[in-house]
């Protein structure tokens, strides 16, 4: 475990570029067990480039975390908002303050984009999820997920 | 939904002690502050002392002190103290629960456990601190 504090900035935050994409996949795979090769490349290919919020925490080349957010617009009634649909913290480097930067920063651009509200969602027992973007102030929002078997 | 006397004496005597855990306060001033029963919340202070959130500190000025740690004691472990929040995934029935009806409700009633339970275990003694300090 890294001895980093909080106070102390020794990453930097930078859009996700080609080069981020197999730490990325490695990093998925350890947070979820499982391996997800062209999903990633898919997700980097719709959300690099100008205007995308793919970001990457960096300490040198070496990837500590990512997140990804994007504007979604009228969706289930719901005017223009952003949405953060993948964040991932490498274990090692938690409670380091990586993941606030990364929130911020995509927090960030969605407000230069113009939108005053940002979402998420995620599985109700992702309880360190959870409890993250809850420390960042998050609240439960006027939707519900339903679902049923087909 | 309400949470039952003793369990809100408990959140608010944590979240007074553990929003300077250097800080010694009285119980005397936790009741005054919040408007409960001293009585009352001596015994919530036991059982929070049972569980290792807060200390007595002996010697003069005494009061009690948070011991517990505020980013990994969530509202639930709080809660869970003195209430149960999820009755019926814990098997608790009552009557009328094993009819067609009683079941239908309980799965909704579970859909609701299951969102509080969520809910409180989500949320931590440092992020209600810093809810406190939000503007409504």
């Amino acid at each position: 475990m890294n001895d980093h504090d909080e106070s102390q900035q020794f990453y930097a935050i930078r859009p996700a570029g080609p080069a981020d994409v197999p730490q990325v996949i490695l990093l998925d795979a350890e947070l979820t067990g499982l391996a997800k090769p062209e999903y990633w490349a898919s997700v980097f290919a719709r959300h690099s480039g100008p205007g995308s919020h793919f970001l990457a925490a960096v300490e040198g080349e070496r990837l500590l975390g990512f997140i990804i957010g994007e504007i979604r617009a009228w969706e289930f009634g719901s005017p223009p908002c952003g949405w953060v649909f993948a964040i991932g913290i490498a274990a090692g480097h938690r409670q380091q303050g990586v993941g606030r930067a990364l929130f911020e920063a995509v927090c960030a651009r969605f407000k230069t984009d113009g939108v005053a509200t940002v979402r998420t969602m995620l599985a109700r027992d992702n309880a360190l999820v959870m409890s993250f973007f809850r420390s960042q102030g998050m609240m439960a929002g006027p939707f519900v997920q339903l679902e049923r078997d087909l | 939904m309400r949470l039952q006397k003793a369990t809100r004496c408990a959140l608010f005597a944590i979240l007074e002690l553990a929003a300077d855990p250097n800080r010694q306060v009285s119980a005397g001033e936790i009741a005054q502050t919040f408007g409960i029963s001293l009585n009352h919340l001596a015994k919530v202070l036991r059982t929070l002392g049972r569980a290792g959130l807060v200390e007595a500190v002996r010697g003069a000025g005494g009061g009690y002190r948070f011991s517990g740690n505020r980013r990994r004691t969530t509202l639930l472990d709080v809660i869970a103290l003195f209430e149960t929040v999820d009755p019926i995934r814990r098997g608790l029935r009552e009557d009328g629960d094993a009819t067609a009806a009683g079941q239908a409700l309980c799965r909704v009633l579970m859909e609701i456990e299951d969102t509080a339970l969520a809910t409180f275990g989500s949320i931590s003694i440092e992020t209600m601190l810093k809810l406190l300090q939000r503007p409504s």
